[in-house]
């Protein structure tokens, strides 16, 4: 059985909330985010996104930023998420400079590139967004914002990037290469990636259904959250609000979008991340699945975790109704609620569920409920058949 | 404690064609986009699936599909990619029909294939292969963001394994001309092989896919050992000596152990500055070679010297065309590679020979 890895602070920002108290709260009493498109211009007004109704010039005056800065929507998002998690694990400012910095992101200042794509060569002036397009541009904003000095990389694996990059972390802090790193993911509504998912037809024109019969597709959405990992010789006094035991990332190698039928690549990263902690299937108190809603993914996550956990499947619940699919963010934002649910011995309902699969007859959580809880199993996967699990463990005293 | 790990397979597509670096047939450009050599695709990928895939996926499957052959193996356990720009084509070719049709109608296809990780997941499909698979975007530190995680990887699991790394990027038609217009590319045209004397603003810029197959046992083909890998960022030259000194100090390495240098210069005035103090004071007396007037400059271009430095060990042939100075050297043990672009995302890579 692993020890796993503290983590020290987080912090986030949803459509359901701009701090971790925020969205604890949403949670709580089961207030979604899901919302019709009002800040990101679109001609889709008619599909449902967990959009966070803060402009980006109101982020801007948030954050202090000079008036010629060149933040992406993403790095505003993710600098807001950062700050609250470093403050929360009280990191100095001669740490920061010695500290990591791994993001999760996937369309990176796209959301700039949409808007400026035919005014680049008219206006000089917001030629600073150029190279803002590649997330690795709005991973380095954000770092900057931050003051962190350390390594500092970019995952981009879909909507699996942040729960890759709690990974690295992890793994990057037991082999001793990194005292502290801050981990996670962040990504914005953009017209690219709501006409993406649209001209696939797996967005849903109603509120999403994770896990039902019926469910319609998926709600887009936006956020960030990250998380503070530190070595435990660096954690005397802190409070730790839980450790991270064990991961696994594994391939499908079924379909660049979708997911096989029997859910290879989701079974072997839960595997993976069971053998990782050390614990047998039976250990998993809760699963905080993928859950997007299509047709495709709540089929072949059931079938995968069946498949793992064989007769005694734990609860499970997916919390994408509350926040919309927030892509690269989503296993950071639901690395965060693991958290909360941990720390609190709660399960946050799954939403809009009315009938059982007719495949598999698994029923999620369907209100808040209290349960005693050490283990909460994490599922994040993405295009490219991308298939991360994470486990969180409650820190013993 | 490191392990030492051997390259046992390396693939290079680029700008210059094959082997061409160690011959008589450079090639010869007065653009500063310029697109790669291609291979012959079709005796590695199937011409149904051919006509799907964008450049980057083209390029690096079939790198991927070279350096796993060169060293005799077909199943990696882990694939690791780094792109900067990830598959650009397609994104490109998706936002241009999203504003043209003005959000309607618009065909999934070129979506599907956007994702960064898209060239990381056509390899899995195409090997059928599950194991770990990520994919690193850290602009000009993307390829050596994936070697960090393969250091890792074999820290982690010191059984004998296969790593598949490499990294790949894409010109697009739109996408990479808006680099003239935030000065990223010089705004006169240049001839590649006066890269170095140019003296203005700016660089040139390619495109190109380098895979290596990875693993913590030597064979008989072994290129090179690889020893060590560094991200970091910097302000200063004064800094990045000052790094590359702790580096070398970290590795048991003095100077006088590292016989031969590459580096990145890309002919950009603005940023040149950097490598200066290595090429005048810390490694005056190693040989100092150059690549980026023969391939250009983009995010993972510093493959094409990690492959470089790989013939150079296994080999011991030193390509006049990249020399920057005229230090002669008969067949290094050690070389360093640096690299930074505009000033951020400065990288080094520690290669041995075998």
């Amino acid at each position: 059985m692993e020890k796993g890895i503290a983590i020290t602070g987080m912090g986030i920002i949803s459509s359901i909330g701009n701090n971790v108290e925020e969205n604890y709260n949403a949670l709580c009493f089961g207030q979604h985010g899901i919302s019709f498109p009002e800040i990101l211009k679109t001609r889709h007004t008619n599909l449902p996104v967990g959009e966070i109704k803060i402009s980006n010039e109101e982020l801007v005056k948030k954050l202090g930023l000079p008036k010629n800065h060149a933040f992406t929507r993403a790095a505003l998002l993710g600098s807001i998420a950062g700050k609250e998690a470093i403050f929360q694990a009280g990191i100095t400012e001669a740490e920061l400079k010695e500290t990591g910095f791994i993001s999760g992101n996937s369309v990176g200042g796209i959301d700039k590139t949409e808007e400026y794509f035919q005014e680049f060569a008219k206006n000089a002036e917001i030629r600073r967004f150029i190279k803002a397009q590649h997330p690795g541009f709005t991973t380095g904003q954000i770092s900057n914002y931050l003051k962190i000095h350390g390594f500092v990389t970019t995952i981009s694996t879909a909507c699996s990037s942040s729960a890759n990059a709690i990974m690295l972390g992890a793994r990057m802090i037991k082999a001793g290469k990194l005292k502290r790193v801050i981990v996670g993911g962040t990504d914005c509504l953009t017209k690219f990636t709501l006409n993406g998912f649209n001209s696939l037809m797996i967005l849903s024109s109603e509120n999403c259904k994770p896990f039902d019969e019926c469910r319609s597709g998926l709600n887009l959405g936006e956020g960030a959250a990250y998380l503070v990992l530190e070595a435990d010789e660096y954690i005397a006094g802190k409070q730790v609000l839980g450790r991270i035991t064990g991961y696994g990332n594994a391939n499908d190698a079924f379909h660049q979008t979708a997911s096989s039928e029997t859910g290879e690549g989701a079974f072997l990263a839960m595997k993976k991340a069971l053998k990782s902690s050390g614990i047998s299937s039976n250990k998993i108190n809760y699963i905080n699945a993928h859950g997007t809603a299509t047709r495709n993914n709540d089929l072949s996550e059931s079938r995968a975790i069946q498949r793992v956990f064989d007769e005694i499947i734990p609860e499970f619940s997916s919390v994408k109704a509350f926040t919309g699919h927030t892509l690269a963010a989503a296993g950071a934002i639901e690395a965060v609620y693991s958290l909360l649910s941990l720390k609190n011995n709660q399960i946050f309902p799954n939403l809009n569920f009315s009938s059982e699969m007719k495949e598999t007859g698994l029923q999620p959580v369907l209100g808040l409920t209290s349960k005693n809880m050490d283990y909460v199993l994490s599922n994040s996967f993405g295009f490219g058949g991308n298939c991360t699990s994470l486990i969180f463990r409650r820190d013993e005293k | 404690m490191k392990n030492k790990l051997y390259i046992n397979g390396i693939a290079s597509i680029s700008a210059q064609a094959g082997n061409a670096v160690f011959s008589d047939s450079i090639a010869e450009y007065h653009q500063n986009i310029i697109p790669a050599i291609a291979p012959n695709y079709k005796e590695f990928i199937t011409a149904t699936a051919l006509r799907r895939m964008s450049g980057a996926i083209k390029m690096g499957l079939t790198a991927a599909k070279i350096a796993l052959k060169d060293a005799g193996t077909s199943m990696p356990d882990a694939i690791i990619t780094g792109t900067g720009q990830g598959c650009q084509q397609d994104t490109e070719k998706f936002l241009k029909a999203m504003l043209v049709q003005n959000e309607a109608f618009v065909s999934p296809t070129a979506f599907i294939q956007s994702t960064h990780n898209t060239v990381g997941g056509q390899i899995a499909l195409n090997l059928k292969c599950r194991a770990y698979n990520v994919t690193y975007t850290q602009n000009s530190g993307s390829l050596e963001s994936a070697l960090i995680d393969v250091q890792l990887q074999f820290l982690e699991q010191p059984v004998p394994e296969t790593i598949l790394v490499g990294g790949v990027d894409e010109i697009s038609e739109k996408i990479t001309s808006f680099l003239y217009l935030d000065g990223q590319l010089k705004q006169e045209e240049t001839y590649n092989l006066d890269l170095f004397k140019t003296g203005s603003p700016g660089s040139i810029t390619s495109e190109g896919a380098h895979f290596f197959s990875i693993s913590s046992v030597k064979s008989s083909e072994t290129y090179a050992g690889l020893l060590d890998v560094l991200v970091f960022n910097s302000n200063t030259s004064e800094e990045v000596s000052e790094r590359i000194n702790r580096f070398l100090k970290e590795n048991h390495l003095t100077e006088d152990a590292i016989e031969l240098v590459i580096l990145g210069n890309n002919g950009d005035s603005r940023y040149d500055h950097f490598y200066t103090p290595l090429q005048d004071e810390i490694f005056r007396n190693k040989t100092q070679l150059g690549y980026k007037h023969l391939v250009g400059d983009y995010n993972t271009v510093s493959g094409y010297a990690v492959w470089l430095a790989c013939n150079i060990l296994k080999n011991g042939e030193i390509p006049e065309i990249c020399k920057l100075n005229s230090v002669p050297i008969e067949k290094p043990k050690n070389i360093l590679i640096y690299n930074q672009y505009l000033g951020e995302n400065h990288s080094i890579i520690l290669l041995s020979s075998r």
